[in-house]
C-alpha cells in the first residue's frame, strides 16, 4: 500500500499555519516571472488563485469552459459565507468555527486543514469588502450577519440571496485586472482533456477549444485544478449544466488519488422536479431556514388528501402539522445540518407523510407564514425577495401565501482528489483547490462553508503552499510543448479518445445515457445505501458503460461547436466516477454524514459511525481500466477535539 | 399527476458559423409540458433533431437558474422572452399558448458576432471589464472589514447595480447597441462604495474608452435596456456613470 504523507506541520494546532508560513520556501520576485502556473477553473477557488498568483508576479494561464470566467458555477451560491469574526458578539471564535466544521463533517475531515480554514476565514471577508463586494449592512453601516445550519452563532455574511455571485464577481474583477495587465493568459471556452505528466511531475495540460475543436498543449511548472464537483453524475442536480468531473477524473487516471468519492451532499431544500424532461434542479437557500419552518401533515389522511389535490396546506391547522425537525432536534430545530434535515424529511415521506402530487409522494413544506406574522411581509421580502421570485417563476405559486414545496437534491461533493496540507495531490506539481479536493468538509459540509473554502484555498492557502514546490522549479526553464514528445503523445491520446467517441455512431443520445445513469445512482448511491443495492449499482454501471460505448450517437463534427461531443466526453467519465462512488460506499461499512448505510443506523434512525474501523480517508488509486482500483487509507487523528456522536438534539 | 401540455411551432435562427449566411428553420413540437422551462423545450427539440440524425441547435446556457448570464436568446422580439425580470432559462412554457408560433433568434449586435446558430461572442464585455471594472487592490494587506463603514442605503444601491449578470440583453435591446447600462452598473456599484470611490472617475473614463473602441453605440436615454434587463438594473446608474465621466473630463 502506498504511503500517504499528509505533510501536516509540527506543533500545536493553532500554531501550525503560522509555523508553516514562517519556514516554507518562497520564490523571489525575479524568478516568479520565469514560472508558469496553469489554473483550470475560474470559480471562487480558481479565480482567486489565478488572480493572487498573478498579483505575486507568476505568469498564469487560466482556463474555463464557459464564454467568460464570470460564469463559473460558484456564481449560483445563494445564502452566504461563514467567518469567525464574532461581530454579533454571540460567542464565536476560530476554534468554534473549526469545531462546528469538524463536527458537521462527522469527524471525517483532516483536523489541521479545517483549523487553517477557520483561521483564514476572517481575512476573506476583509478581502471581499476591499474589492467592493456589497455585503448586507446594518443601519449603523456595520456588516450584518445571519445564521446557517449546524451552528449556534450567527457567523454568515451575505449579499441578499446572491452571495456567491458577489464573491465570484469580486474574484473575477481581480482576475480581469490581471488579464488586462498581461499577467494572465485567459483561455475561455476551453475544456481540459488531459494532464501531462513528465518524469512523475505535472507539467501541463491538453485542452480542446470548444469553438474550433483545436487540441492544444500548454506548459506549466505546476498545474492547479479548481474544477468543482461531480454532482452531475446524478444527471439532475443543482450544478450547472456544464459542471463536470472530467478534469479530476483524468488526473485520477494519471496517478492522483481520489478521496472519499461517495461523500456527496444532498441538500434538503430544492424545488421539486416537475416531469421527465426536467434538466436540472434549483436550490432554495439554506438561509430560508432562518425564518421558514419545515413541516408535513401529522395525520396520514391529510397527507393523502393533499397528494390527491383535495386539500391545501393552508387548510391544515397548526396542531395537525408535524414540525419534525423542531420535534426531533430541539436545540438546532430547523437549522440542523443538511444531511440530518434531508434524512429526517426522507423518514417522514417514506412513512407516507409526503406532500407532492406525483408518483414519488415525496416533498415537505417550508412555511413562511409564521415569520410573516411575526415580522411582516416587508421584512421577509427584503431578506429573501429574489429567492421567492425565483421560486414563483419556476412553480407558479406564491410563497408569501402558500408554503414552499421542497425536496432534497444533489448539491455538493465533499469527496474529491486527495491533497496533502499543501493542497498537493499525489502527483507532484498537481494542486487541487475548492470543491475539487476532499480535505475540509469530511462526510458532510455545513452551509455557507463552500464559499469560505473556495476562497480560503484560492486567496490565502494555495498561493503560499504552491511556492514551497515552485521554489525547486526556478532552475527549470519553460518547456516548449511542440518539442516535447510527452505533450505530443498526450495530444494523440486525446485525439484518439475523441475519434473513438465519434465513431461509435449508435442510435441513442448522450442525454439518454446520462438520464439512465442518474436513475441508477439516485436509487442506489443516493440518500440511503446498502450492500445489496451498491453491488447492483456496480453491475448496472458496468453494463451501461458497455452500452454507451456501443450505442451512443454524437451528431456533427469535431472541428466546430459540438455540444453533444462535449457532453459525451463528460458523461463517459461520469459513468466511471459513478462506479468508483459505489465501490467507496460499499467499502465504508458505517454511516457518517451524508453517507447513510441502512445496515448501520441506531434505533432512533440516526447515523451509526464506526470510528474503530473507519476513521480514515479512503484514497483510491487507479490501476488500469480492467483492474480494480487500490484502496489507500489516511488515518484521521484528532488531537484537539474529543470525537463524539453528533448530537443536534441538545446544546 | 397529468400535466397540461401545449403544441407549438418554432422559427429558429440557424447559422453554420460566423461567416455563413443564416436563416430561419421551422419546427413543430407536440405535448410540451407547460411546467417545462424554455430551455427544456429546446432540449426536447434537440433530442428530436438528434434522433433524426440532424444537428441540434447550438445555444449558450449553463446554470439554468438565472444567475450565470450565459443564456442569451431573443424570443418573439424580446431579449429573454415574454416575461419580466427573468433570464431565458427562467422562462417557462406556461407563458405561451397552444398552437403559438415562437421565433427564436440570437442577440443581434455588431460587437457580439454570431458564432453558430444562437451562440454569440461576448468577448467585448470581457475587454471592458479588463479596462477598469475593478478596485485596484491585491490579495492581502487590507483593513478589517468593519473598519470601512457603508451606509445601508448605499450598500443596497450598490447591490442593485452589482446584480448585473453580464448577459448582454441591454445591448441586444438597444437600438444603438449601446453597452452603457452594463458599464454603468459596474461604475455605479463601485462609485457608491468608499473603497471604489477613489478611482471612480478613472474607471469610468477607461471603461467608456474601451466600450467606444469596441464599436458599441451611444446611449440616447430611451430606456429600453432597463425594461429588458433580467435583473432590473436602473437607468439611474447611467446618470451616475455620466457624472463620473464628466469629473474625469474636468480633471484631465
Amino acid at each position: 500500500m502506498a504511503k500517504l504523507d499528509s505533510k501536516v506541520p509540527e506543533g500545536k494546532l493553532k500554531d501550525k499555519w503560522s509555523n508553516y508560513k514562517a519556514h516554507q520556501n518562497l520564490v523571489n520576485p525575479a524568478n516568479k516571472r520565469k514560472i508558469d502556473v496553469i489554473v483550470v477553473g475560474t470559480g471562487l477557488a480558481g479565480g482567486a488563485a489565478a488572480a493572487s498568483l498573478a498579483e505575486m508576479g507568476f505568469k498564469v494561464k487560466n482556463f474555463c469552459y464557459q464564454d467568460s470566467p464570470r460564469r463559473a458555477h460558484s456564481i449560483a451560491a445563494q445564502g452566504g459565507i461563514n467567518a469567525a469574526k464574532n461581530y454579533p458578539n454571540d460567542g464565536d471564535t476560530i476554534y468554534r468555527l473549526f469545531y462546528d466544521t469538524i463536527k458537521g463533517g462527522d469527524y471525517r475531515s483532516r483536523e489541521s486543514n479545517v483549523y487553517r480554514l477557520a483561521e483564514v476565514s476572517n481575512e476573506i471577508i476583509d478581502q471581499a469588502v476591499a474589492q467592493g463586494v456589497p455585503f448586507a449592512r446594518e443601519y449603523s453601516g456595520y456588516l450584518a450577519n445571519r445564521s446557517f445550519g449546524g451552528a449556534l452563532v450567527s457567523r454568515t455574511f451575505y449579499a441578499r440571496g446572491q452571495t456567491g455571485q458577489q464573491l465570484l464577481l469580486g474574484a473575477y474583477s481581480a482576475l480581469s485586472r490581471q488579464i488586462g495587465l498581461g499577467n494572465i493568459e485567459m483561455h475561455n471556452r476551453s475544456e481540459l482533456m488531459d494532464i501531462v505528466v513528465i518524469d512523475g511531475k505535472a507539467r501541463g495540460i491538453v485542452t480542446r477549444n470548444l469553438l474550433t475543436g483545436e487540441i492544444k498543449s500548454h506548459f506549466g511548472h505546476a498545474v492547479v485544478l479548481a474544477t468543482g464537483g461531480y454532482g452531475n453524475v446524478f444527471y439532475l442536480s443543482t450544478n450547472a449544466m456544464g459542471s463536470n468531473g472530467s478534469a479530476i477524473w483524468k488526473a485520477y487516471k494519471k496517478g492522483a488519488f481520489f478521496a472519499n468519492p461517495s461523500f456527496i451532499q444532498i441538500h434538503p431544500t430544492c424545488i421539486p422536479r416537475h416531469g421527465e424532461f426536467q434538466s436540472k434542479l434549483t436550490l432554495m437557500s439554506e438561509s430560508l431556514r432562518n425564518d421558514g419552518r419545515i413541516w408535513v401533515p401529522k395525520k396520514k389522511e391529510d397527507a393523502e388528501a393533499i397528494r390527491a389535490g383535495k386539500m391545501r396546506p393552508e387548510d391544515i391547522p397548526d396542531e395537525d402539522r408535524d414540525f419534525y425537525l423542531e420535534r426531533r432536534y430541539p436545540a438546532f430545530g430547523n437549522l440542523v445540518p443538511r444531511d440530518v434535515a434531508s434524512r429526517a424529511g426522507k423518514e417522514r415521506t417514506d412513512n407516507g407523510f409526503g406532500i407532492e402530487k406525483n408518483s414519488t409522494g415525496e416533498g415537505v413544506y417550508l412555511d413562511f407564514k409564521y415569520a410573516i406574522d411575526r415580522l411582516g411581509k416587508d421584512v421577509i421580502e427584503a431578506r429573501y425577495g429574489n429567492l421567492f421570485q425565483m421560486y414563483e417563476k419556476i412553480t407558479d405559486e406564491n410563497p408569501y401565501k402558500t408554503p414552499m414545496r421542497i425536496y432534497p437534491a444533489i448539491h455538493y461533493n465533499m469527496g474529491g482528489l486527495w491533497v496533502d496540507y499543501e493542497l498537493q495531490s499525489t502527483i507532484p506539481g498537481l494542486f487541487v483547490a475548492g470543491e475539487a479536493n476532499f480535505s475540509d468538509h469530511g462526510a458532510n459540509r455545513l452551509g455557507a462553508s463552500a464559499l469560505m473554502q473556495g476562497l480560503a484555498d484560492g486567496y490565502f492557502v494555495l498561493p503560499y503552499t504552491i511556492q514551497n514546490y515552485l521554489a525547486y522549479e526556478i532552475t527549470n526553464p519553460r518547456m516548449n510543448p511542440e518539442e516535447h514528445p510527452e505533450f505530443k503523445k498526450t495530444e494523440d491520446e486525446v485525439k484518439a479518445h475523441i475519434t473513438k467517441l465519434m465513431s461509435v455512431n449508435g442510435n441513442k443520445s448522450v442525454d439518454y445515457y446520462h438520464r439512465e445513469l442518474g436513475k441508477i445512482v439516485w436509487e442506489h448511491i443516493g440518500m440511503s445505501r446498502n450492500e445489496k443495492g451498491l453491488k447492483e449499482a456496480i453491475k448496472l454501471i458496468k453494463k451501461m458503460k458497455k452500452e454507451f460505448w456501443a450505442n451512443v450517437h454524437i451528431p456533427g463534427n469535431t472541428d466546430t461547436v459540438n455540444p453533444e461531443l462535449e457532453k459525451a466526453n463528460r458523461v463517459a467519465d461520469f459513468i466511471e466516477i459513478a462506479e468508483l462512488m459505489a465501490l467507496d460506499a460499499l467499502n465504508r461499512n458505517e454511516s457518517c454524514g451524508g453517507h447513510l448505510r441502512t445496515e448501520y443506523t441506531t434505533e432512533e434512525g440516526e447515523a451509526m459511525r464506526r470510528d474503530d474501523e473507519y476513521m480514515y480517508v479512503s484514497a483510491w488509486e487507479y490501476k488500469g481500466d480492467d483492474k480494480d482500483p487500490q484502496l489507500n487509507k489516511e488515518p484521521l487523528h484528532y488531537e484537539e477535539i474529543e470525537v463524539k456522536t453528533r448530537n443536534y438534539k441538545t446544546a | 399527476m397529468a400535466h397540461k401540455t401545449i403544441n407549438i411551432k418554432l422559427r429558429v435562427w440557424r447559422q453554420k458559423d460566423a461567416k455563413s449566411k443564416g436563416g430561419f428553420e421551422k419546427y413543430e413540437l407536440e405535448n410540451i409540458s407547460v411546467d417545462s422551462s424554455f430551455l427544456e423545450m429546446i432540449d426536447v427539440l434537440n433530442e428530436k433533431l438528434i434522433s433524426e440524425n440532424k444537428e441540434p441547435v447550438a445555444y449558450d446556457h449553463d446554470c439554468r437558474e438565472g444567475i450565470c448570464g450565459m443564456c442569451s436568446l431573443f424570443i418573439n422580439g424580446r431579449a429573454h422572452g415574454p416575461d419580466n425580470l427573468i433570464t431565458t432559462c427562467q422562462l417557462h412554457m406556461r407563458k405561451f399558448s397552444d398552437g403559438e408560433t415562437i421565433t427564436i433568434e440570437p442577440w443581434r449586435v455588431g460587437s457580439f458576432p454570431i458564432i453558430k446558430d444562437l451562440m454569440v461572442d461576448r468577448t467585448a464585455y470581457e475587454k471592458i471589464m479588463q479596462a477598469g471594472g475593478f478596485v485596484s487592490v491585491a490579495t492581502g494587506g487590507v483593513p478589517d472589514a468593519n473598519s470601512i463603514l457603508i451606509p445601508k442605503d448605499d450598500a443596497e444601491e450598490a447591490m442593485d447595480a452589482a446584480a448585473c449578470i453580464g448577459c448582454g440583453a441591454c445591448v441586444a435591446t438597444c437600438k444603438n447597441s449601446s453597452a452603457m447600462l452594463f458599464v454603468a452598473a459596474k461604475v455605479s456599484q463601485l462609485a457608491l462604495l468608499p473603497q471604489g470611490k477613489i478611482e471612480a472617475s478613472r474607471r469610468a473614463k477607461n471603461m467608456i474608452a474601451k466600450m467606444d473602441e469596441l464599436g458599441f453605440g451611444n446611449c440616447s436615454n430611451t430606456g429600453a435596456c432597463e425594461m429588458e434587463c433580467p435583473k432590473g438594473i436602473s437607468l439611474a446608474h447611467i446618470a451616475r456613470l455620466n457624472r463620473e465621466f464628466l469629473v474625469a473630463g474636468l480633471k484631465a
